[in-house]
């Protein structure tokens, strides 16, 4: 959440006799609109808010050791009674566990739904159908509750806001798989890809691969998040290009502390040193997670409200001649 | 009775296993070499480490480079020579396998090949003439295991399940940089407890009558699979030069024990064991092999499949269908040398037929262009013709009216000469 802004200078009103003469204030008069921000920041507060994270790629890629290191906790579906070594599914499962974390007063209902068993056949023919599936249904089930006639105040948000794609660090290109699988769902879904296993390769191979990975992204259509097409204004287009250039972000995930040079760090402890998690130099977990949590989580929010979940409700509400709302005492409509 | 002769000193049997070796470093060795594995995974590296060589390069970028859309099956030879020993070794690689989305079958173009280089062999042996038999069998597989973590993959237990029996495989776990020790171990024991469940038969070392070697193999049996790492870059460390990865927290090195086992597969591969690999592909994956095909044609003898029945004839029979088979060979190729004189004959009569189209044209156009300019010449003409005409017409209406006016004068004149001659007839006027 950011910063409320401290009340500095409006713009002095003349207000007539109101003028105060208290010490260092320039103002004529202060209606106090500045403090709106504020009053949304309690209301979230006290609300509360979700957020519903994906993560795909095939088995050993890392994904739940890098969601327990993104939210510094245990929330992945591993830790949540599932054993280790479980046998590869035959088909793609979709399995979502959810915890609520709190910082600093504000509450998180986080959502992580993993994707087990995606990839990892000998034929993995439509194997996203059943995520593709997954998410349509997340935005039926919210269309169907905006839809009815007595709607709830808050109408719980399970849509997918964001989907993180781990890329296999093969250092060639990418694989017909991940390609098929970007391409289908980048337009119902945010996707973020990021290279799995990052401390696999060294610097310039990674830089060679990432280059790669872009030129095939672009050839292939592919947009990910943050898409082009909904930037808002030149100071988002700046820093969203900015960030576009560094994507998608090579990660290392861990969950064990070690000591290095005196400090405690997230690590993975090897023969010939140590590969510090934070460490930018090393990795580019830091910036993936100030991207996804510090900056952009609102915006990933946002995007899928307005522009995934409205594609999603226009091509629904222009098949079958609409929806019918369906009241609380079952009682049908005309269409909308 | 057998008399026993004294040697004089030891120089007669103890000599034997230096005849062997002289004559088969003479001869060259041979060693066929498999890599399989998905993309990416390193395998190009890994060969080029092993043997010190460029076998992929950057001019020749290996398959891996190439986007491949079905499983492909590619050899390149390299001969290597050291200490005077030559060694002809071939590598077999499979670029696409593992690529695709849907992956059935595509251990089949690597099963036929295994298949066909065993058959090339029981037909070599089956001649009569024996003398260059060539070995291109596969002695070893090298199957690269990605390092997930977790266990193998669907992939990996089919794969190898279908070729245990065929060629001798061993697993390698890729680019093993990526896994802690921790992680390592974990992964070892899961694959090798996958591969005792699904009753994978992967080579298997030989115990030897040496304490000493015994000893080592069993080192290297606890540490199957093997997690290599490959590089050819050499990087300074601490005043050495080795060969490694650099990476930003320090510098894996490839050939000491305690990063990965690289020099544990190497030893094993190219100086202990590479025999022996050999042995027991002609032992017993080539014995299978050859009974099963044999044992096929023997209980359905009218199988006719190409050599199988070979064995069951004398050699002069062998020799009459070899013969046979040369003289065909001879007509087949004159048959072919024909067809191409036919082709050249045809392609020069086309050249030809093509020319004379062109010149006929070419001849047309000319004809068209003289024709044009004929008719053009025929209009000037014309319009000369007229400008004449109407010149002519002009001059004709000048001179009459010349002759008009001239006319009109003289008859103006005899008036004036008969009013003169009227009124005053002198002799003076009639010269006139």
């Amino acid at each position: 959440m950011t910063e409320p802004f401290p009340p500095t200078s409006a713009i002095p009103v003349p207000v007539g006799s109101h003028g105060s003469a208290s010490g260092g204030s320039t103002l004529l008069g202060y209606i106090g609109i500045d403090t709106i921000i504020e009053q949304m920041r309690k209301k979230t507060m006290k609300a509360g808010f979700d957020f519903n994270i994906m993560v795909v790629g095939h088995s050993g890629l890392g994904k739940s050791t890098l969601l327990n290191t993104l939210f510094k906790s245990q929330v992945s579906r591993r830790n949540a009674g599932w054993p280790r070594d479980e046998k590869i599914p035959k088909t793609v499962e979709i399995k979502s566990v959810s915890h609520v974390i709190e910082e600093g007063g504000v509450k998180m209902k986080l959502t992580v739904v993993d994707t087990p068993g995606f990839g990892d056949q000998i034929n993995n023919d439509n194997c996203w159908e059943p995520i593709s599936k997954y998410i349509n249904e997340q935005f039926e089930k919210f269309l169907k509750e905006e839809v009815n006639i007595t709607r709830k105040k808050r109408i719980p948000d399970t849509r997918v806001h964001c989907c993180i794609y781990f890329i296999p660090p093969t250092g060639h290109s990418l694989r017909q798989l991940d390609i098929e699988f970007m391409k289908r769902l980048s337009h119902s879904v945010n996707i973020i890809p990021v290279i799995a296993k990052a401390d696999t390769m060294t610097i310039e191979e990674r830089q060679e691969f990432k280059q790669r990975v872009r030129k095939e992204l672009e050839t292939s259509g592919v947009e990910f998040y943050p898409q082009k097409e909904f930037d808002d204004d030149m100071e988002d287009k700046s820093d969203n290009d900015k960030i576009r250039e560094t994507m998608p972000f090579a990660v290392v995930g861990s969950d064990k502390e070690y000591q290095v040079n005196g400090k405690r760090v997230l690590g993975r402890k090897t023969a010939w040193g140590i590969v510090e998690v934070e460490n930018s130099n090393h990795c580019e977990f830091a910036k993936l997670r100030d991207f996804l949590i510090r900056s952009h989580l609102q915006d990933l929010k946002e995007v899928t409200h307005n522009i995934h979940y409205e594609t999603y409700r226009a091509k629904r509400l222009n098949e079958n001649g609409g929806l019918h709302p369906i009241s609380s005492n079952g009682t049908q409509e005309s269409n909308l | 009775m057998v008399q026993r002769q004294e040697l004089g000193g030891l120089r007669g049997l103890a000599n034997l296993p230096n005849q062997v070796y002289r004559k088969s470093v003479k001869r060259g060795f041979e060693f066929t070499l498999m890599v399989v594995g998905e993309s990416g995974l390193g395998k190009s590296t890994l060969i080029n480490s092993l043997f010190l060589t460029d076998l992929y390069s950057k001019d020749y970028p290996g398959p891996s480079q190439r986007i491949k859309k079905t499983v492909q099956v590619e050899q390149s030879k390299v001969l290597i020579k050291e200490g005077g020993v030559q060694l002809t070794l071939t590598i077999v690689d499979t670029p696409g396998f593992g690529d695709a989305v849907d992956n059935s079958n595509c251990w089949q173009p690597v099963i036929n090949y295994i298949d066909s280089k065993c058959e090339d062999f029981l037909n070599a042996e089956s001649r009569v003439n024996r003398r260059s038999m060539p070995d291109n069998r596969v002695h070893c597989c090298l199957y690269f295991i990605a390092p997930s973590g977790h266990g193998l993959k669907p992939l990996d237990i089919e794969f190898m399940k279908r070729l245990h029996d065929k060629v001798n495989v061993i697993p390698l776990i890729a680019k093993a940089d990526t896994l802690t020790p921790e992680e390592c171990q974990l992964f070892k024991k899961q694959i090798m407890k996958e591969i005792q469940e699904h009753k994978i038969k992967i080579y298997e070392f030989p115990d030897t009558e040496d304490d000493e070697d015994n000893k080592l193999i069993r080192k290297i049996k606890e540490k199957m699979p093997l997690a290599v790492v490959g590089s050819n870059v050499v990087i300074e460390v601490n005043g050495k030069k080795v060969r490694g990865r650099q990476y930003p927290w320090g510098v894996a090195e490839v050939e000491n024990g305690e990063h990965c086992d690289f020099t544990v597969l190497r030893n094993m591969l190219i100086r202990t064991h590479m025999q022996n690999l050999k042995d027991v592909t002609n032992n017993v994956h080539y014995e299978n092999y050859r009974s099963k095909k044999l044992a096929a044609v023997t209980c359905n003898g009218v199988d006719n499949s190409k050599v199988k029945g070979q064995l069951t004839k004398s050699p002069l029979a062998q020799m009459e269908e070899e013969r046979r088979e040369h003289v065909m060979k001879m007509k087949k190729m004159e048959a072919e040398m024909e067809q191409v004189f036919e082709m050249k004959v045809k392609e020069k009569k086309q050249k030809l037929k093509d020319s004379e189209a062109e010149l006929e044209r070419r001849h047309e156009q000319m004809k068209r262009n003289l024709e044009a300019q004929y008719k053009e010449l025929e209009e000037k003409r014309r319009v000369f013709e007229e400008e004449k005409i109407n010149w002519e017409a002009q001059q004709k209406i000048l001179e009459q009216q010349k002759l008009d006016a001239s006319k009109s004068v003289s008859q103006w004149l005899q008036r004036v000469f008969t009013c003169k001659f009227k009124f005053n007839f002198s002799p003076l006027t009639c010269c006139i």
